[in-house]
């Protein structure tokens, strides 16, 4: 009998670990192992945290086409979905974005509403003042100071507070509790009570809002209750998710988007020289694209045998889809790995692509185009107060960005 | 150039408003697509396509 090594086994054995560590010195990039596989072909296997051999699938076309495949699944509790972390004993409640369709689109639409381009357009100028009313208390106090807590946190946690209906006091509480859960190494325990501290704060303001509904995304949720179109551990659930999304990724493209342009001069200064909308918008696109802060892929899983490039994707198994390589995918972007604002980079996926495209992008896009068009005129000398070797990589989160930044002016 | 949109398959990401607004809008209650011209004249040609390259349902159609 002849012994045949099945190449698929092969290839899984010697699967390089997954996530992935960034090249020293070179914050901005993707992992160089990532752009290793980009180069070498559409497929390759990775081996996650608890032994399992996913696919990581790097090319552009390849994770639009799937992120838009039917036979692709969302969700968590599927058997081969590629989990980033052990999941808390007992479980937690599981959001819409780990769902599949019909469940996820009847949930996501309740909450589409707000994010409606007209609807965020009118926000803009309430998100302007609280941007210029940050900024003047940033300068009538201490210099230097770290931009994420004075500034790129405090920015999309009052926007999204307004919006959702959650009181701004509290931030405190809520950005610890979110802090721990998307946090890849705390334990499975640390990261149930995380949770389940947030899931009963926003069960206690959905009690609220029950009883005294105003106009405000939670209200509405709560209506949703009361019609009996929504369970009430449903809604806090979808309230947890939209408070830690809504200020975790934003605050990070604020303070890792100014390092970027601290790191590029020429480019900083496009932006403090323009106040041209349709330029300010090609800058944010870039930026987004330039960052991929969701870092840790989109994660799915097949439903059916699915053929790529040649190689078979098997039912069961479990994809991820590296959104910040696509990103620099050549056959894309030209020169990929280059900061130019003045690209056009529209159709890059830092959102991610298919149903599940982040729900939030258009309030995100517009909260960006506010504070890069104000915060680098109004503070020209903005610069960084540390050397790059000095500020804090968020290399263990789930999003990826600065810990501080020490500014100066 | 003629345009359809699939209001079922539509996730209310708003990018086809952003890229051609006045071809595409929103529903107010829900922000789900709807098509203001289903004819696009040759202008606005360019601007559609891009709609329907970045909208991530794959909800819109173009013929020409
Ligand atoms: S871009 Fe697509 S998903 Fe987004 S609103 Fe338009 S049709 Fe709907």
């Amino acid at each position: 009998m002849t012994s045949t090594v099945n190449p698929v086994d092969e290839r899984a054995a010697r699967a390089p670990e997954f996530p992935m560590a960034r090249a020293a010195g070179c914050p901005f990039d993707p992992p160089p192992g990532l752009r290793n596989m980009q180069r070498e072909g559409p497929l390759a296997k990775v081996r996650l945290w608890d032994g399992s051999t996913p696919w990581l699938v790097t090319g552009y076309a390849d994770q639009r086409a799937l992120l838009g495949d039917p036979r692709v699944s969302a969700d968590i509790n599927r058997s081969g979905y590629p989990r980033q972390a052990p999941m808390p004993p007992g479980g937690t409640g599981v959001s819409f974005i780990l769902k599949d369709d019909p469940e996820h689109a009847r949930l996501r639409r309740m909450v589409t509403a707000p994010f409606a381009i007209k609807r965020v357009e009118a926000m803009r100028p309430g998100v302007q003042k609280i941007v210029d009313d940050l900024i003047d208390e940033l300068l009538a106090g201490p210099n230097p100071v770290d931009l994420v807590e004075a500034f790129a946190l405090p920015v999309p946690s009052l926007v999204i507070c307004q919006l959702l209906g959650v009181p701004y006091a509290d931030h405190d509480f809520f950005q610890e509790n979110s802090k721990v859960i998307i946090n890849r190494n705390v334990t499975p325990e640390q990261r149930s009570t995380a949770h389940g501290n947030l899931i009963g704060y926003l069960d206690d303001l959905m009690g609220e809002k029950i009883a005294h509904p105003v106009d405000d995304l939670l209200s509405g949720l709560a209506g949703r209750v009361t019609a009996g179109e929504l369970a009430r551990d449903e809604a806090a659930q979808m309230g947890v998710l939209l408070l830690i999304a809504g200020h975790e990724t934003t605050a990070n493209m604020i303070a890792l988007g100014t390092l970027a342009l601290f790191e590029h001069p020429d480019q900083l200064a496009l932006l403090r020289e323009t106040d041209d909308p349709k330029r300010i918008s090609s800058a944010v696109e870039e930026l987004l694209r330039y960052l991929h802060i969701t870092h840790s892929g989109r994660r799915r899983v097949a439903m059916a045998d699915i053929e790529i490039g040649g190689e078979v994707i098997r039912a069961g198994e479990g994809l991820i889809l590296a959104n910040d390589i696509a990103n620099r995918d050549p056959d894309v972007f030209a020169e990929p790995d280059r900061l130019d604002l003045r690209r056009d980079a529209r159709r890059h996926v830092a959102f991610g692509f298919g149903v599940h495209q982040c729900l939030g992008q258009p309030l995100a896009r517009m909260e960006l185009q506010v504070v890069y068009n104000t915060l680098y005129r109004r503070i020209p000398t903005l610069r960084p107060a540390t050397e790059l070797e000095r500020i804090p990589f968020k290399h263990d989160g789930s999003v990826y960005g600065v810990y501080e930044l020490p500014v100066t002016w | 150039m003629k345009v359809t949109v699939d209001q079922d398959k539509c996730v209310a990401s708003g990018q086809c408003v952003v890229a051609a607004m006045e071809v595409f809008d929103q529903r107010d209650e829900d922000g789900i697509v709807v098509l203001l011209t289903p004819e696009p004249p040759a202008g606005q040609a360019e601007d559609v396509r891009h709609a329907a390259a970045v909208c991530p349902a794959l909800a819109i159609e173009i013929q020409d």
